[in-house]
């Protein structure tokens, strides 16, 4: 565990471990950009090495709710927060927490993939040599473990030094999250990974996803029904800034308590 | 209405009409056995494919339902008891063709004292009121009609049980109706087997309903 777990505020140290159970924990949360309060009220409890669905329409507040968790929303303008977040013991909102420690332990995956105009090496060694480590044989070994881990190093292994940008879009996403993963983070955060990809693609990130679940704890906004119900342990359903239900993804697909959850997944609306 | 609701409601309408098919056919099944009609246990026969088509039809239009519009939820309990609703009314079809094949078979009009004896009159009029509660259950989604099938199931188990015991009395002081005895209790039984299959239909309705899964309970 990195140095995000020494960060820990006063509160912290006088309330119960939330370690035990649960990997990230959100209380009270709400957010306001400006005067738009985006995000109400939500609290959530997220299990260790499990993977949870973020779902619902467009401007719910889902991607939102995800940001804050490796504090991304901290760069759009006026970006308020109440409540508190933690991740395992420690208050990510805190003063004392470091951002930058945060991110490592935090890896997040765009819509889109976004590999840099550099080669396939040095995107996934992008990450390490920023972090200070310089030797060779050791970023090298990181490399391959994280494109293992995408289950991208068979198709690249010998072409290390061949441009990302001629990657196909899913070996480019693959790319990506094994960029997130060479900095051994414990939280992959992903914010509709496979909504520009062939379903053969997401067939593999899927694949991916499911595999990495061993490691990791996902969370993943999708706008794919079938793909929330087919990866995910627990499912969230947000409905303007707030959390409709939550529940284990079973649970949600085949018999939701709210009617609202129902009838979104279902196509009834939204 | 949207596109999934259209398809849902066309399979609840066919879904509705195999009900309203095979509560015919046992309707008449009872009474070509027991006031021999071989007309009627004629129509039967042949209405028995219809039956079978039907049973086809919605087999097929459910399985394309789930995998077009991969239906979740309500929609998806919806298909899965809709499989099992049919698949129990195609057997409930098939005991009705049976009865009828019976009817023919027997080429005799049963002796009325036998009728009243083993109660066939309460046994139908049983089963038919079980039927119009399972239609009342899956027109209106209403669980308290399904949920009556059970209680009324039990009287249908007491009548075949007792028919057992007044055909063991009987045929011995009645040795020349022996074949008439030994027919009415495979009718008996065919009849109470509709009515375990009545009792698995309204379990699909409540599991499509409320998400309750009865199968293999005792207490329902």
């Amino acid at each position: 565990m990195s140095a995000i777990m020494t960060v820990k505020t006063d509160e912290t140290k006088t309330e119960t471990s939330t370690s035990e159970k649960y990997k990230l924990h959100a209380k009270n949360v709400s957010v306001f950009y400006g005067d738009f309060l985006a995000i109400n009220n939500i609290s959530m409890n997220i299990k260790p090495k499990s993977i949870t669905a973020f779902i619902g329409p467009s401007g719910c507040g889902k991607s939102t709710f995800l940001r804050l968790f490796n504090r991304m929303n901290d760069y759009v303008d006026d970006f308020k927060m109440e409540g508190k977040i933690k991740i395992d013991d420690a208050n990510i909102y805190g003063k004392k927490t470091q951002v930058e420690e945060l991110r490592k332990e935090v890896g997040m995956v765009f819509q889109k993939p976004n590999p840099f105009p550099k080669s396939i090496f040095e995107n996934v060694a992008y990450g390490l040599k920023i972090q200070g480590i310089k030797d060779k044989e050791l970023i090298a070994q990181r490399v391959e473990k994280a494109l293992v881990q995408a289950d991208l190093w068979n198709e690249v292994k010998d072409n290390l030094n061949k441009s990302a940008l001629a990657l196909s879009g899913g070996q480019q996403q693959r790319l990506c999250i094994a960029r997130t993963l060479a900095v051994e983070p414990s939280i992959l955060l992903m914010d509709e990974p496979t909504s520009a990809l062939d379903p053969i693609s997401t067939a593999k990130i899927e694949e991916l996803i499911y595999q990495l679940k061993q490691d990791y704890t996902i969370i993943i906004v999708t706008h794919n029904m079938q793909q929330a119900s087919r990866i995910s342990d627990y499912t969230a359903f947000f409905y303007m800034g707030e959390l409709i239900e939550f529940d284990k993804t079973k649970k949600i697909f085949t018999n939701p308590e709210k009617k609202q959850t129902e009838n979104y997944i279902t196509g009834r609306f939204g | 209405m949207i596109n999934i609701e259209e398809q849902r409601v066309a399979l609840s309408q066919i879904g509705e009409e195999m009900l309203s098919l095979c509560h015919n056919q046992v309707q008449l099944a009872y009474e070509a056995f027991t006031i021999f009609d071989t007309d009627l246990a004629e129509e039967i026969i042949r209405k028995e494919n219809r039956v079978n088509a039907l049973d086809l039809k919605i087999e097929r239009d459910t399985d394309r339902f789930i995998a077009l519009y991969n239906p979740v939820a309500s929609d998806l309990r919806f298909a899965l008891a809709l499989l099992k609703i049919n698949y129990n009314l195609e057997r409930i079809g098939d005991q009705s063709f049976d009865i009828a094949n019976h009817t023919v078979d027997l080429n005799q009009k049963l002796v009325p004292e036998l009728v009243d004896r083993m109660q066939f009159n309460l046994m139908y009029e049983t089963l038919d009121s079980m039927f119009k509660d399972v239609e009342t259950a899956y027109i209106n989604e209403n669980i308290k009609a399904a949920r009556k099938v059970f209680k009324k199931d039990k009287i249908i188990n007491e009548i075949n049980t007792n028919a057992f015991n007044i055909v063991a009395e009987d045929a011995v002081k009645h040795p020349e109706l022996i074949r008439q005895y030994l027919m009415a209790l495979v009718v008996m039984k065919k009849f109470e087997k509709i009515g375990d299959l009545l009792k698995n239909i309204s379990e699909s309705i409540i599991f499509y309903i409320d998400a309750e899964i009865l199968k293999h309970k005792k207490k329902k």
